[in-house]
């Protein structure tokens, strides 16, 4: 065996590197024991038990993923105004309006409510089939709704100690009035709009289902 | 809320037919999937990547339900006659052969 000798690449270091750094923050914690000094500084983040022994080269983003920002691009059938039809989740099968891209790249949809008892709510592009339908939606001003505006504010529940396991939960998720009203800010406009349409009302409170005979593949939605 | 009676079929029906196999070796990472009314393998482009569920029953109830899923998806055509290729986060079981599956329309392309 002749083998060449290779020379390894010389070692540029890359622009992009991550150096293992930490900035460590403490919290003082109320130790036990009559000897162990009382309270201790303990960081409050533990450091990690691995971490690389040279510096790791960070990938650049693509152009791609630099200009998607971790958003969803919407779909070129989506519009504002296209009607969508929800394929999976409470209300499959239904047809809503959509109103605008979230920052979080879900999408801003409404039934109306009073057509087909859907509010306003976010839904994920992937869930969802444009049709080609559409409904005016120029009248409706949809810009104070973001991300926060949804999602469970709940979700951070003090931990419960001793005899509070045994307490009832006190969540009652009870619908506010400004739901409500933000309901009714965004669907009056709305449905003037839809009753002009002849049964577009009907339309979306219809739902959407396949047939025995029906291949979604060969469907002009 | 639904009404009893209104049809909500959000799905394609398929039937399973077997594992990826040649004539003697079957692999059974990969199930073979008919998807009804797709007979030609320029059909198949819509359903790939599309879920599928398979569906079975059990004695035991979890979660409040017999039901039980396996959940996996579409990868690739198989053949030039619409069939399909899917895997499943579990390998299907053999007495899923020549049984039901539900290929959901998402992830939804269009």
């Amino acid at each position: 065996f002749v083998g060449t000798s290779r020379v390894p690449p010389a070692h540029v270091p890359s622009p992009n590197r991550v150096t293992f750094s930490m900035t460590v923050t403490f919290a003082k914690k109320e130790i036990g024991g009559a000897k162990n000094g009382g309270t201790r500084d303990v960081p409050t983040k533990k450091a990690p038990t691995y971490y690389p022994a040279e510096d790791v080269p960070v990938k650049a983003p693509s152009e791609r993923e630099a200009k998607s920002c971790g958003v969803a691009k919407l779909r070129k059938s989506i519009t504002p105004g296209t009607v969508l039809i929800l394929l999976a989740g409470r209300f499959r099968g239904r047809r809503v309006v959509f109103l605008k891209q979230l920052p979080s790249g879900l999408l801003l949809v409404t039934g109306p409510y009073q057509v087909n008892g859907i509010p306003l709510r976010r839904v994920n592009q992937a869930y969802v089939i444009a049709t080609s339908t559409s409904v005016n939606v120029q009248s409706v001003d949809a810009s104070k709704f973001g991300d926060e505006y949804f999602g469970n504010k709940n979700k951070s529940k003090a931990k419960k100690k001793g005899d509070d396991f045994l307490a009832a939960d006190e969540e009652k998720n009870e619908l506010s009035e400004e739901r409500k009203t933000d309901q009714l800010a965004v669907d009056t406009p709305l449905m003037t709009t839809i009753e002009q349409t002849p049964l577009m009302a009907k339309y979306l409170k219809a739902r959407f289902s396949l047939s025995k005979k029906q291949a979604p593949h060969a469907m002009k939605f | 809320m639904k009404k009893v009676g209104e049809p909500c079929t959000l799905y394609s029906k398929g039937r399973i037919l077997g594992y990826k196999r040649s004539k003697a070796n079957q692999y059974e990472n990969t199930s073979l999937i008919k998807i009804e009314n797709v007979v030609q393998r320029s059909e198949t482009e819509f359903y790939l990547g599309k879920r599928v569920a398979y569906i079975y029953k059990a004695k035991r109830e979890i979660n409040g339900s017999k039901y039980r899923v396996i959940w996996g998806k579409v990868c690739r055509p198989h053949g030039n006659n619409g069939l399909v290729r899917c895997k499943f986060r579990k390998n299907l079981p053999p007495c899923s052969i020549a049984g039901p599956c539900r290929i959901m329309l998402y992830p939804s392309r269009i």
